[in-house]
């Protein structure tokens, strides 16, 4: 972590936490944030698990699993997975591309304070009569006006202003990536895992906007009597289906792409191999998040459009299949003739290859439209896309936690732990989502909260809720290494633990405030190993020594997204009864704390401020 | 022999398979077909299968040799070679998918006509039929769909309205009555439903016999199915609609078509019912004594008027067509299940009425926990009595 700066040494830890606007402090923002997200999410399902143990359980009943399977599904992907890759986005980002920070470091805090707030409003739900329970896609007329609860107001209004928060972040991530690489970082030198966010963050502008729209619809039917989706007034809610999966398909290559650009950054580094065919990757990957915007009818198969419409979009998912294959492929010709080294990083990156397969050959049955007649729905699907988010992301989140750990806490991993963790999720995963494939076939729908006996479920639901048991085993086990290390790990004070290949291995640990102290110049793809190669192993600076022009820290982004809750808040009373004091109140100090906050920014001048040579010399000469 | 791996990997899978081949009674499975549509389906599921599996082979053998084989030895610190790519393997790996996938996209366009094939027109019209011959002239996976059109070519095809409520099936016939819950169909003869739901949306799924097609207040929806034998088909509700949405099952009952004939005939005539209009007392009459049951006359028309008295009449229609509000139950007593989940016997029924709520949560059903006994005991009584199928054996 970077250290305390001149200008902020007599202020609290905690203070300088809220107002950091340093990208690898907000890096570790958005991994506890979205950690303990994930330790919530994961825990609902357990819960959830234990009650499929055995037919016509009753541990939970109808109303509570339906809350948690819409929150587990609500939380993983916008409040888990979002801040995880954001967390490495943001900290890999800049120092892969040579850079001090990100574009705008005020607008990547207030992405993060945005953010989390928003997640808080979804979070606080179950304090004001129950979480939403419609499940994550909340389709309509259940999430409507007549038949949702006021937990559809908490995922409406949270998911607009966490949604909010994730759109100015992707701006500012394509905007850096853009704009701020070092001199010969080429956008064909640019390492895949800041292709993969760049592409990532453009398919965010794309996708969350109509979210954002689908969100207002639905929020204007709910509290102020609009009939969009209210097919007694003319209202369709078919509209609704479309509006959601042309964000929710790409959702998912949101997430996904950048677990790809980890997977290609730890197989690359731990096969001593540079990535085999880096430009196939890369159009790949652009193909892919083209063709994701084509595709979303395929979560709609059986609402009934038609055979052409079904036709045209199987044939596009299909197509789908054709680059997520180049990729594969070509993850397997980077370990083949390689030197391996199977750490944890590398059990799980390397093992995504298989299971992500197995994913994507069930995402390619499911497009079969008549045949997806059958899927749909059932624990199919449920086991198809957990292959995908679970064997893909989640082993992709892994692998770069463990990657990237000893740059961002200057301490490894324990690795046995590491790989006693490795093994417990892997089995587990296999045990959980494997069987419920013909779980699905034989006849058990998805988000059902039981079953009945003597339809030949039990011992299949049962296998699966062990696993699901090793797999929680096996997220403790992580928790308890995180801890164990800290304590117990070695201090780290090489530049490059692993004999990497990109430049964030260029940069001394801990990563100074300023990153580099000067400038890299960049001569090829995969900078830092070929200066160890064929230069003296040390990047050759682009600038001569100066003073480093910094940004200020600043409370706002912290105050404009609490005015953001608190207006949030203030909406969804407009639904409570008798709320103890009038909801316009709650609006209007929400609406004047951010707005004031944004006028504070604009009026108030901040340029920042400059670190004095001798003082990065000091540091420099300390670190190394 | 890290070839095999991935072969190895789909043998519990095809196990499982042979496994659930023999069913029981009641026919869930869609890996036990018992359909044209089903069949299909399931025919492509293995062609696919088949030829995804080659592609999860190729990837496990390369994957296991690459570990296997390019593992670092202690002490080799010398660099790889570092490749940069291959543009004949690139190209390799993206015409062999293109094949493989058109491979399985024809089958798809026309299975996905086949499945959409829309009502056929009562008499001359030839549009649709034709359709039908070439259809089935293309593919050799569904003989069965050229038969059974053809045998419809002299009749009207069944169309029977479906309405999905929380969280039950309301039946529509076209000869003017309905059924709840149970929907009773004729075999070896495709039989259209026109779905659509009254609140939230749904989704109709009868695993054994074919696909499944969303419910949508508002939109009218058509699907086909078809049942190769007699037998009870478990459908269930695959949209989640809310807190008993796992509950919301429903039978696809299969009957030979000359039996079928009779419970329609049964069923129209309304004389399954013990009671209506304005001749309820002959009704009873004839019904009592129809029914040889121990409780003797005086019971069941009793629960006739208890039935009436308590207000249950209100939503459950016992003859002709439904209210829309509760099943009708006009053949309660031949139904497999109470609500679908509970076996019918007298206790589940008691227990149903007074507590409906705790049975099925959210359920629109109030509960009458307060009923007299003997109010109770005729109503059931009169609800049990109520059967098609008895008086269409006589």
């Amino acid at each position: 972590m970077a250290t305390a700066t001149a200008t902020n040494t007599n202020k609290s830890v905690l203070w300088d936490w809220l107002t950091t606007v340093d990208h690898k402090k907000l890096s570790v923002l958005y991994l506890i944030a979205g950690a303990l997200f994930f330790l919530k999410a994961g825990a609902m399902a357990i819960f959830m698990r234990i009650q499929l143990m055995s037919p016509e359980n009753t541990f939970l009943s109808g109303q509570t699993f339906n809350e948690f399977v819409t929150m587990h599904g609500t939380i993983m992907l916008f409040l888990a997975v979002t801040p995880l890759i954001f967390a490495f986005m943001n900290f890999v980002i800049p120092l892969q591309i040579g850079a001090r920070d990100v574009a705008f470091p005020f607008v990547n805090a207030l992405g993060f304070w945005i953010f989390f707030f928003g997640g808080l409003l979804v979070s606080v739900s179950w304090f004001f009569g129950g979480a939403p329970d419609a499940g994550w896609t909340a389709y309509v007329p259940l999430s409507g006006g007549e038949y949702g609860d006021l937990g559809l107001d908490f995922y409406v209004l949270g998911l607009q202003v966490s949604g909010l928060g994730t759109l100015v972040s992707a701006i500012n991530f394509i905007v850096t990536i853009i704009n701020m690489r070092a001199p010969g970082m080429t956008m064909m030198r640019l390492p895949l895992f800041c292709w993969t966010s760049l592409i990532t963050s453009i398919l965010i502008v794309f996708a969350f906007t109509p979210l954002a729209a689908g969100l207002a619809l639905l929020m204007l039917d709910r509290i102020f009597g609009g009939q969009f989706f209210n097919p007694g007034s003319g209202g369709n809610p078919v509209l609704w289906q479309h509006i959601f999966w042309i964000f929710g398909h790409p959702e998912v290559y949101i997430l996904v792409l950048p677990a790809f650009g980890i997977i290609s950054e730890v197989i690359p580094a731990f096969s001593k191999k540079r990535l085999f065919g880096y430009t196939a990757m890369v159009f790949a990957t652009l193909i892919i998040a083209f063709l994701s915007f084509m595709v979303w009818v395929h979560h709609m198969f059986t609402v009934g459009i038609g055979p052409i419409t079904n036709s045209v979009f199987a044939i596009a998912t299909m197509a789908i299949g054709v680059p997520t294959g180049i990729k594969i492929f070509n993850w397997l010709f980077t370990m083949w003739g390689g030197k391996l080294i199977f750490n944890t990083a590398m059990l799980c990156a390397s093992s995504f290859v298989p299971t992500f397969v197995l994913g994507g050959v069930t995402g390619v049955m499911l497009a079969m439209v008549p045949v997806d007649y059958l899927y749909h729905d059932t624990y199919f699907v449920v086991a198809h896309f957990h292959y995908i988010v679970v064997g893909g992301i989640a082993l992709g989140l892994l692998a770069g936690t463990f990657y990237w750990y000893p740059k961002m806490f200057g301490h490894m991993l324990n690795e046995k732990l590491g790989q006693l963790m490795f093994w417990m999720f892997y089995v587990g995963f296999h045990m959980t989502f494997f069987i419920q494939h013909i779980l699905g076939l034989i006849g058990m729908p998805r988000r059902v909260f039981t079953y009945l006996d003597g339809q030949g479920m039990g011992t299949m639901n049962l296998v699966s809720s062990i696993g699901a048991f090793m797999m929680g085993a096996a997220m403790v086990v992580l928790l308890i290494n995180v801890v164990y290390s800290a304590y117990t790990s070695k201090r780290i004070t090489v530049r490059d633990p692993w004999d990497a290949r990109t430049l964030e291995w260029a940069t001394t640990t801990p990563v100074p405030e300023y990153n580099f102290a000067q400038t890299p110049q960049v001569r090829s793809l995969d900078p830092w190993f070929y200066e160890k190669v064929h230069g003296d192993g040390t990047m050759k600076p682009a600038e001569p020594m100066d003073e480093i022009h910094m940004p200020n820290g600043s409370i706002l982004p912290f105050c404009i997204g609490l005015g953001l809750f608190v207006w949030g808040f203030g909406m969804i009373m407009m639904q409570m009864e008798n709320p103890l004091i009038p909801e316009w109140i709650v609006i209007g100090a929400g609406v004047i704390v951010t707005f004031g906050s944004m006028m504070l920014h604009s009026i108030h001048e901040d340029h920042g401020y400059h670190i004095p040579l001798d003082k990065i010399k000091k540091t420099e000469k300390e670190v190394s | 022999m890290k070839r095999h791996l991935g072969l190895l990997r789909l043998l519990p899978l095809t196990a499982v398979f042979m496994l659930l081949a023999g069913c029981g009674e009641e026919r869930l499975s869609a890996l036990d077909p018992y359909g044209p549509q089903a069949e299909w389906i399931l025919d492509n599921m293995i062609l696919s299968l088949y030829v995804m599996a080659l592609v999860v082979i190729v990837v496990f053998a390369l994957y296991f040799i690459a570990v296997v084989k390019f593992r670092k030895k202690p002490g080799d610190e010398e660099l790889p070679e570092q490749v940069e790519g291959s543009k004949a393997l690139e190209l390799t790996w993206t015409i062999i998918p293109v094949f493989l996938l058109a491979i399985l996209a024809v089958p798809t366009i026309w299975g996905t006509y086949y499945m959409a094939e829309e009502v056929p027109e009562a008499a001359g019209s030839s549009g649709g039929e034709s359709e039908n011959g070439e259809q089935s002239g293309e593919g050799g996976d569904s003989q069965n769909s050229g038969s059974s059109s053809e045998q419809q070519q002299g009749q009207d095809a069944l169309v029977i309205d479906v309405t999905a409520h929380q969280f039950w099936w309301q039946f529509d016939y076209p000869e003017g009555f309905s059924a709840g819950n149970e929907v009773y169909i004729p075999t070896n003869e495709k039989v259209w439903f026109n779905l659509t739901s009254s609140d939230v949306i749904h989704s109709f799924w009868v695993p054994a016999l074919g696909g499944k097609i969303d419910t949508i207040p508002g939109v009218e929806n058509t699907m086909w199915l078809e049942a190769n034998e007699p037998g009870v088909y478990k459908g269930k509700c695959a949209e989640l609609c809310g807190p008993s949405h796992a509950l919301m099952d429903f039978k696809v009952i299969a009957m030979e078509p000359g039996q079928y004939e009779a419970w329609e005939a049964e069923m129209a005539s309304g004389s399954a019912s013990s009671g209506n209009g304005g001749s309820g007392e002959s009704g009873s009459e004839q019904e009592t004594s129809d029914n040889s049951s121990g409780e003797g006359v005086s019971t069941v028309s009793d629960g006739r008027q208890a039935f009436e008295d308590q207000g249950c009449i209100t939503c459950h229609a016992v003859e002709g067509q439904g209210t829309g509000q509760g099943p009708t139950l006009s053949n309660f007593g031949d139904r497999e299940k109470i609500a679908n989940i509970l076996e019918p016997t007298d206790e589940n029924l008691e227990e149903w009425i007074r507590h409906p709520g705790d049975i099925k949560q959210g359920n629109n059903m109030p509960g009458f926990p307060d009923m007299n006994d003997e109010d109770m005991n005729a109503i059931i009584q009169y609800l049990q009595s109520l059967s098609a199928k008895e008086n269409m054996n006589q």
